[in-house]
């Protein structure tokens, strides 16, 4: 405890010395926010300057070893600097389905070949990653997935499509999933790592309700892609037909992330402030809506102590295996509550799609943005469906 | 702290656990008494045991002669008195009572605890006067009388009323109704004359009275903490009490969850388990993802009362809230999923339903405690 003190001063000041001043602002747009990749650029000074510090300390990565781009940081420790950096309202330097996905996914099956690279590229912003999961007609029932790795000796050819492939179009490479056994339903998908910039690779952006483009459509048209990058760098994760093993990992890890357990502290109740919204707009909240912000809150409020007590659970190996997907339902249906609320709270001015007191319809964009909180990594129901076979062992589930 | 138990109170949950299920189980407590149609609504034989087990004096300190243990291990031994819907005066005496008792003289705790301690004395509290709860609005009055007090007014909604040894009661020495200064606390024991007891069975077997004190005359000493300062021992009480209500709801939600996805694996229609019909398996995940919320709530709102954290207050509220409005789901589910048999009587079913009404109620219901959510929270 003494030493996590310590961890916790140090801390405090090396954000002292490193964080600019303006990385200490909320987050107001995308362009806030640093994916990395080749053709990233910075906004500004500040941005570059906060990415290069973090990734000199690890910071970028906080809990990967030291070998591939980390700080190796205990869960305590990591658990103190984001509380630090929560303190100040730090930015988090870098994001990326890298840091999220795949990197979880190769430091639990990776080659060590595979870490030295990708990790290191990944904890550096040199890469930016994209999923390659869902496609037309393999939704919820992902495992029936068809885009086909045809076996060429030393490398496959690749063909088919995805879909909901997140900002596919600014991606560097990709982490798929590719049938490469057509007998074999579950064993027969191959977890596939290949440049986006291969011959035969196109994305469409999808324009969503929201206005919004961060999915694309994904083509795949004859895709060379080599079985090896070099020594002890194979071009797919985990063994060859057992890509659904890593893929079913990451989608625990998914949904842990999508459920908000991960993504520290949130808000959780609203009412205070909604009543200071209404009060901005010159009304005030009817009674009963008052009513259903106080319901939101005792929800909203007991959901932060369940969110505590998984984090907690899972440190010891205390958790459900199955327990995100739970935390996945209740959290996401519980965020499209909140948004609901928030709409009706401002009211005709929570409409506008275009105008400067909403910065350009962000209450309504946000609104439908999380229509898809619980579709996307599962939806609602796959997770009900997942509780019931097994957290409740009902039959035939 | 973790939000999950340490060792010493697991191996608590084990021991509770396997007590009160062979010796608090519905057939041997809640229908035996039933049946017989018992005055106290409880056995005092199972009473005594807790106390043999050390449940009966866990909240009270060790110096006073009890454990000294906080409302974490109280909610560990709450929550299987809910699973097995065990009717036992341990959460009026052990929980409320002996909180207020925390902040009574020597005198009082000598007069008291130890019978609490032994499991010789059942302790009742008197706060409602209406039938809705409402504390902020106390007119029950006791007026300075010699060295003493006279009370008068009526109580509602007491616990085991009859029964008690002592009773709990919050009353006004000044100001208007609805002040919050100007409140005492007094220990009134049973044989004080001039109260009356008005016994009433309510819908989930337990007793309860409607009591009245017709100028009860009571010594200077019956006070509980400051003459006129009581609100801050009421709120005490009631904050313990709350925290201790939700994690006996938690029990009864699971108790009628497990029961009722037990019978989902065993019932039979078209040939099939109905548990394999996808519109009960989503019902019965959607209602262990909220058992599951319910119980993580109560045990931060234990931790929090525990640790003597400012933000208790508020989260004794969203975690009564939570569990009355999660309690609720499950015994609604777990009657309808039972189909028929879940309105008769030989199932259990049914009398989870009706202790989960008479719970939610006590202390607040979930509407009382999400609008209190809300004036905590500034709205």
């Amino acid at each position: 405890m003494a030493d996590l003190a310590q961890f916790r001063d140090e801390t405090r000041s090396w954000l002292e010395a490193n964080c600019p001043p303006e990385m200490r602002e909320p987050v107001r747009g995308e362009d806030d926010i640093y994916w990395g990749g080749r053709r990233a650029t910075f906004k500004n000074d500040a941005q570059k300057a906060w990415l290069e510090a973090c990734i000199a300390k690890g910071y970028t990565v906080p809990m990967w070893p030291k070998a591939y781009g980390g700080a190796g940081l205990s869960a305590a420790e990591a658990k103190v600097l984001r509380e630090e950096m929560g303190r100040i309202n730090a930015r988090p330097p870098l994001s990326s389905f890298g840091i999220w996905m795949l990197g979880p996914a190769l430091l639990h099956f990776g080659t060590e070949g595979q870490k030295q690279r990708f990790l290191n590229e990944i904890a550096r912003g040199e890469i930016r990653w994209c999923q390659g999961y869902s496609e037309p007609g393999s939704g919820s029932d992902l495992v029936s997935l068809q885009t086909f790795g045809e076996d060429k000796g030393d490398h496959w050819v690749v063909n088919g499509q995805k879909i909901w492939t997140s900002y596919a179009d600014h991606a560097d490479w990709i982490f798929c999933l590719v049938r490469t056994d057509k007998e074999n339903k579950y064993g027969g998908i191959t977890f596939m790592l290949f440049d986006m910039a291969s011959e035969g690779v196109t994305t469409k952006p999808i324009k969503l309700i929201s206005g919004s483009s961060p999915f694309c459509e994904t083509f795949f048209d004859n895709v060379a892609v080599p079985k090896s990058y070099g020594d002890d760098v194979p071009a797919y994760v985990g063994t060859i037909n057992r890509g659904w093993d890593v893929a079913k990992y990451l989608l625990g890890h998914e949904r842990e992330m999508i459920s908000g357990a991960d993504g520290g502290e949130r808000q959780a109740a609203i009412g205070a402030m909604m009543k200071r919204h209404a009060a901005k707009l010159g009304d005030e909240l009817d009674p009963v809506l008052r009513a259903e912000l106080a319901n939101f809150d005792v929800d909203a409020l007991a959901y932060a102590a369940m969110g505590e007590k998984f984090l907690d659970e899972i440190k010891v190996g205390k958790a459900h295996p199955a327990q995100p997907n739970m935390m996945k339902y209740a959290g996401t249906e519980l965020n499209k509550r909140r948004h609901e609320l928030m709409m009706a709270v401002g009211g005709s001015r929570s409409l506008e799609w275009e105008s400067d007191a909403t910065e350009s319809g962000k209450p309504a964009k946000n609104w439908l943005r999380t229509k898809a909180n619980s579709i996307e990594g599962g939806t609602s129901e796959v997770m009900l469906n997942v509780i019931a076979k097994r957290i409740l062992d009902l039959p035939g589930a | 702290m973790p939000l999950y138990h340490n060792e010493d109170q697991a191996m608590l949950a084990d021991t509770a656990r396997g007590f009160i299920a062979e010796e608090g189980n519905i057939a041997k407590q809640l229908r035996h008494w039933r049946d017989r149609n018992c005055k106290d609504g409880f056995g005092h034989a199972l009473w005594k045991q807790m106390a043999e087990m050390g449940f009966t004096g866990m909240l009270v300190d060790e110096a006073d002669g009890g454990l000294g243990m906080g409302h974490v291990e109280a909610g560990i031994v709450l929550e299987e008195i809910g699973r097995n819907l065990t009717p036992s005066p341990f959460l009026t005496s052990s929980v409320l009572a002996a909180t207020a008792l925390k902040h009574g003289s020597a005198d009082l705790k000598g007069r008291y605890l130890p019978g609490l301690i032994a499991g010789d004395s059942v302790f009742a509290v008197a706060i409602d006067e209406t039938a809705k709860h409402r504390p902020s609005r106390i007119t029950t009055r006791a007026e300075k009388s010699g060295n003493g007090f006279k009370l008068s007014g009526a109580k509602s909604f007491v616990i085991q009323g009859a029964s008690a040894d002592m009773i709990v009661v919050a009353a006004r020495t000044s100001g208007s109704d609805e002040d919050a200064d100007g409140i005492t606390l007094f220990a009134v024991p049973k044989d004080a004359a001039g109260m009356s007891h008005d016994s009433v069975r309510l819908v989930d077997s337990s007793m309860a009275t409607h009591t009245r004190f017709d100028g009860v005359e009571l010594d200077g000493d019956a006070v509980i903490g400051e003459i006129d300062g009581g609100r801050a021992v009421l709120d005490a009480m009631l904050m313990a009490g709350r925290v201790g209500a939700a994690a006996e709801g938690v029990g009864v939600a699971r108790g009628a969850m497990d029961m009722t996805v037990d019978y989902l694996k065993q019932r039979k229609q078209f040939g099939r388990l109905i548990g394999e019909f996808q519109a009960l398996q989503h019902r019965a995940s959607h209602l262990y993802s909220e058992v599951e919320i319910a119980r993580a709530v109560t045990i931060k709102a234990q931790q929090l009362l525990d640790g003597g954290s400012a933000h208790a207050d508020l989260m004794a509220s969203v975690a009564k809230a939570k569990v009355a409005k999660t309690a609720r789901l499950a015994v609604q589910e777990g009657v309808q999923m039972h189909g028929g048999i879940g309105m008769t009587d030989e199932y259990d079913i049914g009398l989870y339903m009706k202790r989960d009404r008479a719970l939610a109620e006590f202390l607040g219901d979930a509407t009382f405690h999400a609008n209190r959510v809300a004036e905590l929270s500034g709205y």
